[in-house]
């Protein structure tokens, strides 16, 4: 086996770049299923060479053995982007310092081009609850959560992206909107943010609200990822539609459309399909990561946006 | 009925993370004060997709993780066993692959399960074959270096063997591997083979993840898998025979040596060597 080259020395810039935006990107969240199959058709025919990959940082937080392995492989053919689930950013507590230090450890071992987390708490009191919860929108919170990304990119030595929530309910509490309260935690912390398309839309249809006030209102030059995923359909106790991010079926055509619009007003971004529940075959995935691709070059052929030079993947 | 917040009410504090925390988990606690709907609707009902989440979800994982048990009691059983478990041991890692340790002990005392008493065993080999498919890698040990201690017998009995990180050894009074293996096939060959098995049967196993990276489990005699778990501690080979005469010394170290397992020798009493 030839040895791995890369560089793990510390003496790189303690503080990287602001998030970079490569023109024309799309990914899918990579599933061990597919790893096989990528690897022997390489980066030229995963979509077009346009491809980037995206996995969850706690599911490689392991000793050894395969997943690792095969992540180092897939890591040396396409961008990475790591995806955590696990800070619980808005935690009524500081971020788990252990958790950071296995995070700033998978990072230096894998040096992916995109680093993101929630806008949500997931833990409190020693308990973890496997699921994104929701905060109020208030200056005690704008302050903690901005204190603990303060604190997460410190730790790790680089940009953060903050990803947008599906929520169900409000707080009363609340007394800023969401795009408000995101755009304020850019300014103060200088994250960039994961624009989740669909998270946009199912808040807006479980608030009553227009989807589009939220992404019109983000700071564009902040947002380095954009996510499109599926949801499932409920009602709530008045009847009226509720919607639940499920990451289980195929990019709703109203995701499309508002996807469409956001990147009239971003210009390309990098954008991922997401998809964790009633797994499709990879052509199927593909064919949706290819159309985020299509609309990202049609905007640009368009002349909306920002300007893209023709990119060739090499 | 909660009113939702007309544009005169008073702004009221956050509802602190930790009642959020016990409703989710707890549905006859009541719903975290400070929640509201556009509509006015109960909040309660969307509060509830949290709720679903977080049991659908964890359940999940114990699924995952324990398809064998699952299978052994039904989905029925398992869904309700696994919600009673979550609620007493929430996960205090946000590493779902270390969710679990703790149930195949759990499972011992959990009363409606009593009567299948191989089911804490069989448990226990299915949260070991996660940990093995999981842990740390290291490299077999170079036959070479093997092949010259075999030539000094004298040596080899002063000799210890370093095993690889994702063995384990599971002792069982119970034919757990017949069990476990049995729901690795079909549905039809999987009804004859458990037809078959003889629960009077005690069966040891052995984890590990091979070479290939397959989490492999293999049937083990009592004694044997007893002095696999002594020589696994780092007791000298000769030392272990002598003390497990019952045993298979040649076995066991054939089915170590074949699955790549030995990563490591060193012969203590003459010139120590080692290796890794």
């Amino acid at each position: 086996m030839k040895p791995n080259l890369r560089s793990t020395s510390s003496d790189e810039p303690a503080v990287h770049e602001p998030p970079t935006r490569p023109p024309c990107l799309a990914g899918l969240g990579l599933k061990a299923a597919h790893v096989p199959a990528l690897l022997e058709r390489g980066p030229q025919h995963f979509l077009g060479g346009a491809g980037f990959l995206e996995v969850h940082a706690e599911n490689y937080m392991v000793d050894g053995g395969p997943m690792l392995r095969h992540l180092e492989r897939v890591r040396a053919h396409w961008p990475l982007s790591i995806h955590g689930v696990g800070l619980s950013i808005g935690g009524e507590g500081p971020p788990d310092c252990d958790h950071l230090d296995r995070l700033r450890r998978l990072l230096t071992r894998l040096e992916p081009r995109w680093f993101s987390e929630h806008l949500a708490w997931s833990s409190h009191g020693g308990h973890w609850f496997n699921d994104l919860l929701p905060l109020p929108y208030d200056p005690p919170t704008l302050d903690r959560v901005c204190d603990h990304i303060d604190q997460v990119q410190q730790h790790l030595g680089r940009t953060l992206l903050l990803e947008n929530p599906s929520t169900y309910f409000g707080h009363e509490a609340s007394s800023m909107g969401e795009a408000e309260f995101l755009a304020e935690v850019v300014r103060r912390t200088g994250c960039g943010l994961l624009l989740d398309v669909n998270n946009a839309y199912v808040s807006g249809v479980n608030h009553g609200r227009d989807p589009w006030a939220l992404i019109e209102t983000l700071p564009a030059s902040a947002v380095a990822e954009i996510h499109l995923a599926g949801f499932a359909q409920d009602r709530d106790a008045a009847d009226d539609l509720l919607l639940i991010d499920h990451h289980g079926a195929a990019v709703d055509p109203a995701v499309w459309s508002l996807y469409e619009r956001t990147i009239a007003r971003l210009g390309p971004v990098p954008t991922l399909i997401e998809r964790d529940n009633h797994l499709p075959a990879l052509a199927v995935l593909e064919q949706e990561a290819q159309r985020a691709l299509d609309l990202q070059r049609e905007g640009a052929l368009a002349g909306i946006g920002r300007p893209v030079e023709g990119r060739d993947a090499t | 009925m909660k009113q939702p917040a007309g544009p005169t009410a008073v702004r009221l504090a956050a509802p602190p993370q930790r009642a959020f925390a016990a409703a989710l988990l707890d549905p006859a606690l009541p719903v975290p004060h400070g929640l509201c709907a556009w509509n006015g609707s109960d909040p309660g009902v969307r509060f509830g997709v949290h709720r679903n989440n977080v049991v659908h979800a964890l359940v999940a994982v114990l699924a995952d993780t324990f398809s064998v048990v699952r299978q052994l009691v039904g989905d029925a059983f398992f869904g309700a066993m696994a919600r009673r478990y979550l609620v007493e041991h929430p996960p205090t890692s946000p590493l779902m692959h270390r969710y679990g340790a703790g149930l195949p002990a759990w499972i011992a005392d959990f009363e409606p399960a009593a009567a299948l008493s191989y089911l804490p065993d069989v448990a226990r080999l299915e949260w070991l074959r996660l940990c093995a498919f999981h842990a740390a890698d290291a490299a077999p040990v170079e036959l070479a270096l093997l092949a010259g201690l075999m030539q000094a017998p004298g040596r080899l009995a002063h000799t210890s063997l370093a095993l690889h990180p994702s063995l384990a050894i599971v002792r069982s009074a119970h034919p757990i591997v017949s069990l476990w293996s049995a729901h690795q096939q079909d549905e039809a060959v999987r009804d004859e083979r458990l037809a078959a098995v003889q629960m009077d049967d005690a069966e040891s196993a052995l984890v590990f993840r091979d070479p290939s990276d397959e989490a492999l489990v293999l049937a083990l005699s009592d004694a044997d898998a007893e002095l696999a778990a002594a020589l696994s501690a780092g007791a000298l080979l000769g030392a272990a025979q002598q003390a497990h005469s019952r045993a298979d010394l040649v076995h066991v170290l054939t089915t170590l040596l074949r699955h790549g397992l030995v990563t490591g020798v060193a012969a203590i009493s003459i010139s120590p060597e080692t290796s890794t």
